[in-house]
């Protein structure tokens, strides 16, 4: 792919967006969780930071982008803009594998590739390994859980209740 | 306030309210189950129902940036949440219904989850770039909120008698508002041959065979009588609750004109 940006090395604009974590799972950066989708030259010339919401509702997108802009100006970057682009809508597909092995390690089972029997209404629930002790034997608590993107599991051989983040 | 007819609905304005009536349903119902918080039953039920209504209110906000960009008057989400008036809302009634007991809550949520599964379905195919994107998240999101309460619903049917017989209430008490869900009122009209809109009455077809499935398995009858109430959607004629929503919903609004935190 020929490379046409004027201003920056998108190289190291990635390794910059590395930085910005998500404030309610610290240990992974919107590069891991596939928030941040695109950098490319505005048509102003600009760096343009193109960026996904996770859940509609999802309370930590302002404070992302927040911490985006005051990221890139301390890099150096003061001239720059943030978009939010909904289609295709953001899923767990983007996670990185490497940010699905730091979630695993934090304590949050990660989300399997998402299935296309989304139509089902009552799917089989899904095998959810625990965390803690990598055990099978787990089973769910509640589909929501303490945020929008997770939700409640317990482990039945060590007993610890767990986070498991869903698929969409 | 003048009567609005497809006549005189332009269609930019016609896209604003499209806009803006979609996210009114979701604003609604989802400031509905925000009164929930700290009174729900149990701590995982109430999890879940705010979840719920923070989707919906997620999906109000952009819908409403969506209609204040379309109108290229400037106006934000906020002005369209706290600076409009009740006959400015076109909710479906059914949103707004008061929260009840446990079993209303659930009734009213299967109900609008069970049409917003379709709805969002078809907005995802809208000629409408925007709507469109919106309408595939939010699908997305209905998803989790049509089994949440499916289960609920088949629980509290085929559960003990006393939670039979009070949900079965709440389905006869709310089944009058669902038939508003498939009318057509003027800016859906006159964005349907644009292929903008979604024409919600060949939903119905559908939300009738989800809904009797749904009923069965939880052991609960259908209403027999289909007679339906509506005014919200078409003009902005709401129950006798919807002020006290505002009051609440506006408090802020209302009493620091401008304020912002």
């Amino acid at each position: 792919m020929v490379s046409t940006f004027k201003n920056f090395d998108p190289d190291k604009v990635w390794t910059i967006l590395e930085e910005v974590k998500d404030p309610e799972i610290p240990v992974l950066s919107i590069v891991d969780l596939g928030i941040a989708r695109e950098v490319k030259d505005a048509k102003d010339g600009r760096l343009e930071v193109v960026i996904s919401p996770t859940y509609s509702g999802c309370p930590a997108m302002y404070m992302l982008e927040e911490q985006i802009r005051e990221t890139l100006t301390r890099h150096g970057f003061p001239d720059h803009q943030v978009t939010t682009s909904l289609s295709p809508a953001w899923t767990t597909d983007w996670m990185t594998e490497k940010g699905k092995r730091k979630l695993e390690a934090y304590g949050i089972a990660p989300p399997e590739k998402t299935t296309s029997n989304k139509a089902m209404l009552f799917g089989g629930q899904k095998k959810i390994s625990c965390p803690q002790c990598k055990s099978d034997n787990t089973e769910q608590i509640s589909e929501f859980g303490s945020t929008a993107c997770k939700a409640l599991y317990r482990c039945l051989d060590c007993k610890e209740p767990f986070d498991y983040f869903k698929c969409i | 306030m003048t009567e609005l007819s497809s006549n005189t609905l332009s269609k930019k304005d016609a896209l604003v309210q499209y806009a803006a009536q979609i996210g009114d349903n979701g604003l609604i119902i989802g400031h509905r189950m925000s009164e929930w918080c700290f009174r729900a039953p149990s701590l995982e039920m109430e999890m879940a129902l705010m979840n719920c209504a923070l989707d919906l209110i997620g999906q109000a906000r952009e819908l409403y940036s969506y209609a204040g960009t379309a109108g290229g008057d400037g106006r934000t989400e906020d002005d369209f949440a706290y600076l409009r008036d009740e006959i400015d809302f076109r909710n479906a009634l059914l949103a707004e219904a008061p929260n009840g007991d446990w079993g209303d809550t659930i009734v009213r949520l299967f109900f609008m989850s069970a049409y917003n599964k379709l709805f969002f379905t078809a907005l995802a195919r809208s000629k409408d770039k925007e709507l469109a994107a919106i309408g595939a998240k939010s699908l997305k999101e209905v998803v989790y909120h049509l089994r949440f309460s499916s289960e609920w619903l088949i629980r509290l049917g085929d559960g003990t008698a006393e939670s039979r017989r009070r949900v079965q209430n709440s389905i006869d008490n709310l089944w009058m508002f669902t038939g508003e869900l498939f009318t057509l009122n003027d800016a859906e009209k006159s964005l349907l041959e644009d292929g903008i809109a979604v024409d919600v009455t060949a939903l119905k077809a559908d939300w009738d065979q989800m809904v009797d499935a749904v009923l069965e398995q939880a052991t609960l009858k259908r209403p027999e009588n289909d007679w339906a109430q509506s005014g919200g959607k078409a003009e902005g004629r709401h129950t006798e609750h919807f002020g006290y929503i505002l009051t609440d919903l506006q408090f802020m609004q209302r009493r620091y004109p401008g304020c912002e935190w």
